[in-house]
This record gives C-alpha cells, structure tokens and sequence, in this order.
C-alpha cells in the first residue's frame, strides 16, 4: 500500500518510493539519505503534533509534516 | 619561515566527533574566529607533534557539498580556493552509511583525502567489526580508525595526512552507471579546455544542475539539457539530482556491507540502547513539556534567581514578615574572613532569609571586587588632589567613573554568561537541544522561528547579553536575526530598578503598582509574538528553513569540549563587546562630565553636554518628552522635567540600571515623577524596546554582520520610538475621554488584535492560494 510519509503511524515501516517537492527541501531530503529505495521507521510524533521521527539509514532523523508529505512510501 | 605550511582541514557531518579531535590535536593552540561574512565559528589551530607543525582549519559540520547552507558553501570553497594539502574526512564509524555519503562527495575534489573513522572503540566495544582495508581499498585512500575523544591512533591519522599531502591525488567517482560517466567525461574535458580546476567535481555538479555551477558556467547547460532529454534514465527520467544522490547511497550500502560486520546482524534495531531508553522519556508524549519546563526552570534559578530554592521566601513566609531580596548574602564572605571579622554572629554571617543562586552570587562577588578596586584609586589618586584644595580631577574620574566603570559593565556580565554557557553547552553536547527544537518546532513554527529560539528568548529575561549570544546555536542567519531583534522585548533584569521605581509613581498617577509591573512583562511578550508575525509577514523571502535534522544519540557530555566552549564564549564576549562597551562607556562618561567649555573641568549632570543635548533634541530620544516638558511648565516646551527622562535614557546605554541612577541625581525621584499614567507607560514601552545596554549591543555585533547589525539598531530606535508614541496618545485620549476612558481602551485593544488575526489568516489563505 502506498502512503505518504507523513501518513505512516507510528511503528510502521516504508520503504521509500518517491521524493517531490523542490530545490533545497529535496536536495536536503536526499543528502539525509531520503533516497527512493531506503527504509523508514516511523519512530516517534513530537508532543504537540509535529514533526515526525523516523529512523533511516540506521540514524534519526527528524522532519515536519509538510515535509514528510513530499515523500512517498510503501508500506511493509 | 620562508617555507609554506602545511594546512590540514577537518571536514565532516554533524556530530561526527570532528569538534572532539580538533581540539585533541590542536589543544591550547586553538582559536575561534568567523568565517567571513557569516558567524559560522572557524577554529584554526596547529598540531605540534610531527617534525613540522601543522596547521589545521575545523570546516563547519556537513552533510553534503550542496549549495544550500552557509555551513556548506563555506566548507566547499574553502577546499575548491583555499586548496588545503590535506582534508581529513571525520567519519562517525557508529552510523558509516550516511556518514560516507560526504565522502563520496570529497573524493571527487582533486585534493588528498584521509578518513578518520571516529568513535572506532564504540563500534569494537558494541563487538562490531569494520574492516579497514578493505574499505580504504574500495574508496582508494587511507583510512584510519581513531578515537579523538580517547586520543587514540591520532599520531598515526596526522602521520598519515602528512604523507598524502606530499603525494597529492587526482579526483574519482563512485558514480557506476556508464551513461552518466559518459556525460561527466564530456563536461570535463569541456571544463579542462576552459582550464578549470576540480573539473571532475565541477562536471557532476553541473550535471546535478547545483545552483553555484550552473551560476558560473551557464555556457555548459545546452550540452548537460541535450544530454538529459536523450538518454532519460528508466526510473529517474531526467531527474539526475535524484539520480546522483541514489547512486551514491546504492555505492555505499553495497560496499560498506562488506567491510562492516556486526555482532548480531538486524536484530539490534528491536533492542533500545541506553539512548533510546532516555529518549522515551525526554520526548514522551505527555512527559516532554513538563520535563523541558523544570530543565529550564533549573537552569534559569540557578544563573539568575535572588533567591536560591526559594529559601528566603519560605522562611520569610514561616516567621510571619515580609520578604526582601536585599537582605540576601551577598557580601564576599572572605573579605569578613580577611579583615578577621570572626566576633559577627554566625547568625549574622548566615541569616535564615536565604542565599542567591550561584550566577547571581558570583555577580556580586565581581561587582565587589572592581567597585572596592574603584574606590581604592579614587582614594589614592583623589585623596592627594583634595588634600590641595581641589574638586575630584578630571583625570582621577575618567579613570573611576570612565574606564572602570565601563570595565566594571563588561566584568559583572562574565558569571552569568558562564554559568548559562555552562549549561547551554551541556544542553548542546548532550543531544538534548536538538530535541527541544523537535519538541517546541510547532508552537514556534507560525512565528517564522524554531523551537531552538526558546532558549535565548528566554536567557532575554535574565540578560539580554548571552541570549542575543545564544543566537549562535540556530542554524538559519535570518532566524538568528529576527530571535535577536527581538531580544529587548524580553525585559531583562536590569531594567527591574526602572519597572519598580515607575510602580511606586502609581500612588501619584493612580495606577496599581503591582499590575503595572506584571502588564510591562507581558506587553513586552505580546509585542514579541506581533513582531516575529510582522517580520514573517513583511520579509521578503516567505522561505521557511526547513526541519530536516538529524537528533543524534544522547551521550554525556565531554568536559574538555565544555570548557573549550566556555572559553571561546568568554574571549569572544570581551573582545568583541568589551570594546565597544568600553569606548561607549567613556564618551557617555565625558558628554555627561562637561559643558561645552572644556577648559572648565568637569561640571554637574545638569550642566553637562549631555543635559544641553538632551534639552535640545530630547524628543529624538524619548518622542514624548517636550510633550512632559511642556506639561511642567507652559513658558516653553522643553523647559521641563522631559529632558531628564532623555538623559536618564541615554546613560542607561552603559547599564539600564544606570536609568534609574541617573533620575535620581537629576532629581527624579519617588515623589518628583510628575508623569500621568500614559507617561510612566510611554517612559516604560520606551526604556524595554529601545536599544538595550552596549554589553548587548556589543554582543548582537558580534553575532550579525555590518548590515543587519544596523537594521538591528533602527528596528529597536523603531519599535520603540513608535510604540512609546501610539501608547502615549492612545492612553492619553482614553483617560481625558470623559466616561468611556479605559473600557474604550480595552475596546481599542481588541479591535486590534482582531485585526491583526484577520491579516495573518488572510496572508495565509493567500499563500495557500499560491501553494
């Protein structure tokens, strides 16, 4: 099944299919190594809301929803 | 001399220990300056222990050699112009797969390239195994494994920089796919015609279509544009940026598997380690706010509260009397023990009424020291002028009440920086401000801020001084522009003095002296959520920096990392600001101290320049003060008492306690302020937006360049002049208004905050429209 990122709850595993978005909201992405093909794990929801932790590419990373929803994952 | 030396740069993520081993291998050698037009730290230092010294450049941390951040367009021109003989790449070997992703990257610069594989004894002491060379064979440079904070191998890692500076290399790609490096080979050799230097690195950034190259060679794009359109990749299309980054990561995850062999495989992601164990609590879904909030709370008593644990409150509370803040300890203990004062009472010594915290105490054992210093040459070179028949000196008082004085303000700052730095620092290393920001990013999000502006807006209500210096732990400049203009709206301890003097005018102008004190707090944090919406709104970039940040393990903290924080924050603090406060300090000393006939001597306040100056353009300084003036006295409207508010202003640029020192000796006094009620606000508003004292001017210099440091300044002349004026009138208009008064202000006051909700949520809706 195909979900954004942002969509995912938590515990939930991805594997990436596609990065949108633009400029250096996507060259970010990629070089934190959210690249088509790397698993995320959804790890946490910040207390109020947002951003999101998942863990990727044995790291954590954090990001806000506006950003997870760039990305598109399918889900494990 | 005559000989070059040789020059290593570190450069490597975030986190990487890169900090650590900088400060292992250069040691007291160390300083930290700015990289040119940014306050991005630049630590130079030299390593000493191989037979010519070494001179090492600390780039900022990285992840990419991206154009996006000032971190990275400085670490990438610096290696590409400066051409250093050797970069060491600090890897962390705890987390290599995105760790190497840099190194991809730096491999492509013709520059010779070692890897110091960090944190070496974490990944045997977790019984994983990496396997050194065969992952130098596969990147074709050295590889060393360290442990910068253990100071292990390091004398190896610099041996072996030093022999790959002597050899020099040629750049290479990781990138496999043979159209691609078809492509990067033509722009290349497009580039080596062109005599371009690093063509290989310059060719995949081109074909990346990086801002900085397609800027510099946009001759070059048609061919990359050709390229693209006939050979479109099957998953990517045209998208080479994508592409490139893929491939990168494909490269590593492909190979490092080989050279990486862990003790128990996948299962470790199941197993919390103790980081993980201690970040479930910290970012807890209910826990995290209250556990932030008494973090705060400790770290904020125990740097500025009067009254350490509360003790002399409950105490005071418990016998019954009222609690008094000046009958706290703070004489220095050993000047009693010096003058072998032992026959005082214990219970004198100690009264039960409490103690200061540590930053508060310390402040005042400083303030002890310079103001005794002070006296003791005021006594020695005044008592011999005196002894003759004479005033004080000139001389005698530009020494006491110039120059020590205004060392005496850089001084007294200097604990309570240290001891907020202290556990800034902590908050740093540890990882935990990183999760701050994750917990408080939302609530500060819609004020175009991040959660990590938290904390220097709230060292402001302390000291303005190490907030605004706080400013250094955000990342993006302008946010680190918009949290330091808005550092005078939290109103810091040493404008107290003037809130409580104000207060006591209230039995005059009939106003609570209570409620007034408690509105000026919170009028100064509702005019900083208006601000931040108002630069939001009227900034011409509406680019919010966006949140994709690494939260890195939690580890305790280094204590040499610490201390070389803290130092570097208080030299940074004294030469920088303690010029500027210095000089600003005597010019203020000398306006004050003379009328216009020099040749005079020194004359009272009343007399001075300074006086003359605040008569003539008070209203420049205070906007209502020929308007006070005229209201004491209808002869002429700047005959008044107005002028002195200006004075009292200006001389409060040295300290703001000064503000209340000085209407005391112009004669304004509890009894003598003949302000109405619109005045002591207007006075108020105008004293907590204007320019805060030279220490903090001077630190917001340190922290901005030329030109925002001068919109800094006309932002807070601004804010101030034009709040003080609005609140004037309107308060004014309300309280002759017969009848209505202030129901019709509190009207006025919702009306405009409807307003500015109506604004902010139709700028929304637009910008939503736009998305």
């Amino acid at each position: 099944m195909l979900k954004k990122l942002d969509e995912l709850k938590k515990g939930e595993t991805g594997l990436i299919k596609k990065v949108e978005g633009e400029g250096r909201i996507r060259r970010r992405l990629f070089d934190m190594g959210v690249t088509p093909g790397a698993e995320v794990y959804l790890r946490k929801v910040a207390p109020l809301g947002d951003p999101v932790e998942v863990t990727i590419r044995g790291y954590e990373l954090s990001l806000r929803k506006a950003e997870a929803c760039l990305v598109t994952v399918e889900v494990k | 001399m005559g000989e070059k030396r040789i020059i290593v740069a570190l450069a490597g993520n975030p986190n990487s220990g890169k900090t650590t081993l900088f400060n292992s291998l250069t040691g007291s050698t160390a300083h930290v300056g700015n990289w040119p037009g940014v306050t991005v730290d630049k630590r130079e230092g030299t390593y000493k222990k191989l037979e010519k010294p070494i001179d090492i450049i600390d780039l900022p941390g990285i992840y990419s050699l991206s154009p996006y951040t000032p971190e990275e367009v400085i670490s990438r021109n610096y290696i590409l112009d400066e051409k250093p003989d050797c970069v060491i790449n600090v890897v962390d070997a705890t987390n290599l797969e995105r760790n190497l992703y840099l190194t991809t990257q730096l491999l492509e610069i013709d520059v010779p390239l070692v890897v110091a594989l960090n944190m070496s004894d974490v990944v045997r002491k977790n019984g994983d195994l990496i396997n050194v060379e065969e992952l130098s064979k596969k990147l074709g440079v050295p590889v060393v494994e360290i442990s910068a904070l253990k100071e292990e191998n390091l004398d190896s890692l610099m041996a072996e920089a030093y022999k790959a500076a002597a050899k020099g290399r040629v750049g290479k790609t990781v990138l496999e796919s043979k159209e691609l490096l078809h492509l990067i080979d033509d722009i290349k050799i497009a580039f080596k015609g062109k005599g371009v230097e690093n063509p290989l690195f310059h060719a995949i950034k081109l074909v990346e279509m990086d801002e900085l190259e397609t800027k510099s060679h946009p001759d070059l794009i048609p061919m990359v544009e050709e390229f693209k359109a006939s050979h479109a990749d099957e998953v990517f299309g045209d998208d080479y940026e994508a592409l490139i980054a893929d491939a990168r990561y494909k490269y590593i995850s492909s190979h490092y598997a080989i050279t990486l062999s862990k003790k128990d495989g996948n299962a470790s992601k199941d197993k919390l380690s103790r980081s993980d164990k201690i970040d479930k609590v910290l970012t807890h879904r209910i826990w995290a706010l209250p556990i932030f909030v008494l973090i705060m709370f400790i770290i904020f008593h125990v740097t500025f509260s009067e009254d350490l644990l509360f003790i002399g409150r409950i105490t005071a509370l418990a016998q019954g009397v009222a609690f008094d803040d000046l009958e706290l300890i703070t004489d220095p203990f050993w000047i009693r023990f010096l003058s072998a004062d032992y026959l005082t009472p214990l219970e004198e010594l100690a009264p039960l009424n409490g103690v200061p915290s540590i930053g508060v105490w310390l402040q005042s054992q400083f303030g002890f020291c310079t103001g005794s210093l002070i006296e003791a040459i005021r006594g020695s070179f005044g008592g011999g002028f005196i002894g003759i028949g004479m005033e004080e000196h000139w001389f005698t008082s530009l020494i006491c009440d110039g120059l020590f004085t205004g060392l005496d303000a850089v001084l007294s700052f200097i604990p309570q920086i240290m001891i907020l730095f202290l556990f800034i620092a902590i908050l740093e290393d540890s990882g935990y401000m990183a999760r701050i920001a994750f917990i408080l990013d939302r609530a500060f999000r819609k004020f175009g801020l991040s959660g990590k502006a938290f904390i220097p807006m709230l060292t402001g209500f302390g000291c303005s001084v190490p907030g605004i210096m706080a400013t250094r732990t955000l990342e993006d400049e302008k946010e680190k522009n918009r949290t330091i203009r808005l550092m005078t709206c939290f109103s810091c301890g040493a404008k107290a003095p003037i809130w409580a003097l104000l207060a006591a005018v209230g039995v005059y102008a009939g106003f609570d002296g209570g409620i007034f004190v408690f509105s000026i707090y919170l009028l100064g944090i509702a005019a900083a959520v208006i601000f931040a919406l108002f630069m939001k709104l009227f900034s011409k970039d509406q680019y919010v920096s966006p949140f994709i940040m690494e939260l890195p393990a939690y580890h305790l903290p280094q204590f040499r990392n610490v201390m070389a924080h803290l130092w570097e924050k208080l030299k940074h603090y004294v030469i920088k600001a303690g010029t500027i406060i210095a000089a600003s300090t005597i010019v203020i000393w000398f306006l004050s101290n003379f009328n216009w006939n020099l040749s005079l001597g020194m004359v009272a306040i009343e007399e001075s320049m300074l006086a003359d100056l605040g008569r003539t353009f008070n209203y420049l300084f205070f906007p209502i003060a020929p308007l006070e003036g005229g209201w004491t006295n209808i002869s002429g409207w700047n005959v008044g008492d107005g002028w002195k508010y200006s004075v009292s202003t200006i001389t409060g640029l040295i300290a703001k306690e000064d503000v209340v020192a000085t209407m005391a000796e112009l004669g304004l006094e509890e009894g003598t302020i003949f302000l109405q009620v619109e005045g002591v606000y207007s006075f108020a508003l105008f004293n907590l937006f204007t320019l805060p004292c030279f220490a903090a001017m001077g630190a917001a210099y340190g922290e901005q360049n030329k030109k925002e440091f001068g919109i800094t300044i006309l932002w807070w002349l601004g804010i101030s002049y034009g709040a003080s004026l609005i609140c004037y009138w309107v308060m004014h208009f309300c309280r002759t208004l017969p009848g209505l008064g202030y129901p019709l202000l509190v009207v006025l006051i919702g009306a405009v905050i409807a307003a500015g909700i109506i604004v902010s949520n139709r700028h929304k809706n637009a910008q939503r429209a736009n998305a």
